[in-house]
């Protein structure tokens, strides 16, 4: 099922946190370029699995093996992970007072930088780019200026996220619910945003509670999440036919090898 | 996170050095013959010893306070010695050729080069060594413009008139237990004089160097500002690692006539002691301006070092619609204490205060606040705004605020806010997911608590002060 193609290769995981075992035997591949949405009732396991993968302190792996490009992600720490190109954006982004987005974010991206033998980028073209980026996922350019998420609004939080994630230019974006609390526009800037930075050399696992978010993001593979492990997975069409039944039926439904891609 | 915080923080300190400098040291001990000494060493004129006795006399009636929140052993002054200077210093070398060499060395390894060329631009330094001041730069640019920078003890000799003038005016020989100590033993400082209407071409530094054992640093600085003149200036000091505690108790006094203004900076970096608390600088040290009509006095501190702090900038707001701030950084950790703030005294009408205190404790370390705004019966339409800031790293630090508020004006307004803050998982997790050592992101998380007072600090120091905390935070992070 896996091999040496997969961006990201999830064998037999089982994670937990406070003891509690949350994720429960999950497998999943992904390869370069894939959109896979991860969808499933609330308490499935859906932002453990993304805390897990991006290494969040307190989130204990009890057994399986995750790749990422090849590299034993279990055994990095969360920075390693993130300057090997994975990205979280976050449901709930904290703020982090005093600190401009520009500061962080330029921080952010020299640490990723020097990670890779980089140079440091210079102040002007980070400017430049991040100016960019700012337009592109539709927020004023002074928020560059302001505190990393301070009095920002829940939809301007979700795309600073994904503005960081315009600017970081990562191998591989988990997004967290990130279409929770959105309204229809902001939801299609998202989209958009998201949309533009599918590429061969990009993948997405986009975690959702509704199928709303896939009408604009069309992932390649739908899993359900449910108990701690992937229940069915198919492709796009089994998101409008899990909005349409809802979760029960599967819930009941044992495990199946369906694992795709 | 409390394992990598501590680790971040268990730090060597750089200028924990000791200079190879011949010094000649008085023994350890304290009564008027010592005093007699020291004013004999720098040559005073009769008044200044007299001056010193007479507070050497009230000291000895006095009592240690104990009111602070702080916890150390009993001071031995007489295991003390209150005098130490580097022997190259006793033929007053006239100019830095002669300096020894080992001095700016020394100077030049805590990152302060005394030749001027290599100093940064616009910034006249006094270099303080032990007892002594060793080297003054940039004198004759300033004096172009008027202004007086020179050590105390030359002071005393050639501006008596000035010297006796104002000395004492704002902290009384009798104002508190350190500083009646400071006035009878006082041993080197910065003096400085502003003339009426001038703006200081330079920033004025001083830079204070405790280097022998056993000695105490009692320095004395005088910033007289003439009506409608303008300086700024910023003190820095450090101290060599050593087992033993040393105590530094200084005194500066600044008087701002009619529409002067003065801003005082520091960034205090003395020895804190070693993790279990072995070591480190008491320093207690006395700092109060006044400020006549329409003038306005500025403290800034980055407070980092010293096992044991115990200091309150302040101001006499006496002249009317006079204006007074205190912007503060205290950093702990290790076993740290901390007890510091300021207090601002409003007379005048129509006078304004603004308070801005950021405490960060980590460690075992303890940190508080202490403040005192008082609006007297004259302070018509006074106000003052406090804003006290706690932010505690790890789960075994300490932070404490003691705000006293005394209002006898019905039309004075006294705001006051306060907030406790931790460096949080969340922030923490988001740093580096975005790939930032934890390191780095404490010191991005707690560079941002700081931001409002860091922009008070001159440029050049603001970077300074930045580094300065992010090496002290080193290792706290787990």
């Amino acid at each position: 099922m896996s091999n040496t193609n997969s961006l990201l290769t999830i064998k037999d995981l089982y994670a937990s946190v406070e003891d509690k075992q949350i994720i429960k035997g999950l497998n999943l591949d992904i390869k370069p370029g894939e959109v896979h949405a991860i969808m499933g009732p609330n308490g499935a396991g859906k932002s453990t699995l993304g805390y897990v993968l991006s290494g969040r302190d307190g989130y204990s792996v009890d057994g399986g093996s995750v790749a990422l490009a090849g590299q034993d992600l279990l055994e990095m720490e969360t920075e390693d992970r993130a300057r090997a190109g994975l990205f979280l954006a976050f449901q709930y982004p904290v703020e982090i007072p005093g600190v401009s987005n520009l500061e962080f974010l330029k921080a952010s991206v020299d640490a990723q930088r020097e990670a890779r033998g980089e140079e440091a980028i210079t102040s002007a073209e980070f400017l430049k780019e991040a100016k960019i980026a700012c337009k592109q996922v539709d927020l004023p350019v002074s928020f560059l200026k302001r505190g990393v998420n301070e009095g920002f609004s829940g939809g301007e939080k979700k795309r600073n996220e994904l503005m960081q994630m315009l600017l970081l230019k990562p191998k591989l974006c988990i997004l967290d619910e990130t279409d929770s609390g959105l309204d229809i526009d902001a939801l299609q800037v998202v989209a958009e945003g998201v949309n533009s930075q599918r590429s061969a050399d990009r993948s997405f696992i986009v975690v959702t509670h509704y199928q709303r978010l896939l009408d604009y993001i069309k992932p390649d593979f739908v899993h359900v999440l449910s108990d701690g492990k992937i229940v069915k997975s198919g492709d796009a069409s089994l998101a409008h036919e899990l909005e349409a039944q809802g979760y029960a039926w599967l819930q009941k439904a044992p495990a199946e090898d369906e694992l795709e891609g | 996170m409390t394992e990598q915080i501590d680790k971040a923080l268990a730090r060597e300190y750089e200028a924990g050095f000791v200079s190879d400098v011949e010094s000649e040291t008085f023994l350890p001990g304290l009564d008027e013959d010592v005093i007699r000494r020291i004013s004999g060493m720098k040559n005073e004129p009769e008044w200044m010893l007299e001056w010193r006795l007479s507070a050497f006399r009230e000291w000895l009636e006095m009592e240690e306070p104990d009111w602070a929140h702080v916890d150390y052993p009993k001071i031995d002054f007489q295991s003390i010695s209150y005098y130490s200077a580097p022997k190259s210093m006793k033929d007053k070398p006239k100019s830095l050729d002669e300096v020894d060499p080992e001095l700016l060395r020394t100077y030049e390894k805590l990152g302060i080069p005394l030749i001027e060329q290599q100093m940064l631009a616009g910034i006249a330094v006094d270099a303080v060594f032990d007892s002594v001041s060793v080297v003054t730069t940039f004198r004759d640019k300033l004096e172009e413009a008027g202004v007086i920078f020179c050590p105390i003890s030359e002071a005393i000799q050639k501006y008596p008139e000035l010297v006796k003038k104002y000395l004492g005016s704002v902290v009384p020989k009798k104002d508190n237990y350190f500083a009646a100590l400071n006035c009878a033993v006082f041993t080197d400082g910065s003096f400085v004089y502003i003339p009426k209407g001038t703006r200081c071409p330079m920033e004025l530094s001083t830079y204070f160097r405790i280097n022998e054992q056993n000695t105490g640093q009692f320095e004395r600085t005088l910033i007289i500002a003439d009506e409608g003149s303008h300086v700024s200036y910023l003190e820095g000091c450090t101290a060599p690692q050593r087992d033993e505690n040393q105590l530094h108790a200084a005194v500066v006094e600044l008087v701002a006539l009619d529409d002067a203004e003065i801003k005082y900076s520091t960034v205090q970096n003395w020895y804190p002691g070693d993790e279990d608390g072995k070591g480190g600088i008491f320093n207690f040290v006395t700092k109060r301006g006044i400020c006549h009509t329409n003038a306005k006095i500025s403290w800034t501190q980055v407070e980092t070092g010293s096992s044991v702090t115990w200091k309150y900038p302040s101001c006499i707001l006496k002249g009317d619609n006079s204006v007074g701030e205190f912007y503060s950084v205290a950093l702990t950790r290790g076993r740290q204490q901390a007890d510091t703030g300021t207090k601002m005294i409003h007379l005048g009408k129509n006078t304004r205060s603004t308070i801005i205190s950021k405490g960060i404790s980590a460690g075992k370390s303890n940190n508080s606040y202490r403040g005192l705004v008082r609006m007297n019966p004259g302070a018509k339409g006074a106000r003052n705004f406090t804003q006290c800031d706690s932010l505690l790293i790890g789960d075994q630090c300490g932070a404490h605020t003691f705000p006293y508020i005394e209002s006898r004006n019905p039309s004075a307004i006294i705001e006051h806010e306060a907030t406790t803050s931790k460096v949080s998982d969340e922030q923490m997790f988001l740093c580096r997911q975005r790939g930032l050592d934890p390191e780095k992101a404490v010191s991005m998380i707690v560079n941002g608590f700081c931001k409002e007072v860091f922009k008070e600090l001159p440029m050049e120091f603001a970077v300074e002060a930045g580094k300065l905390l992010e090496i002290s935070l080193e290792g706290s992070v787990g």
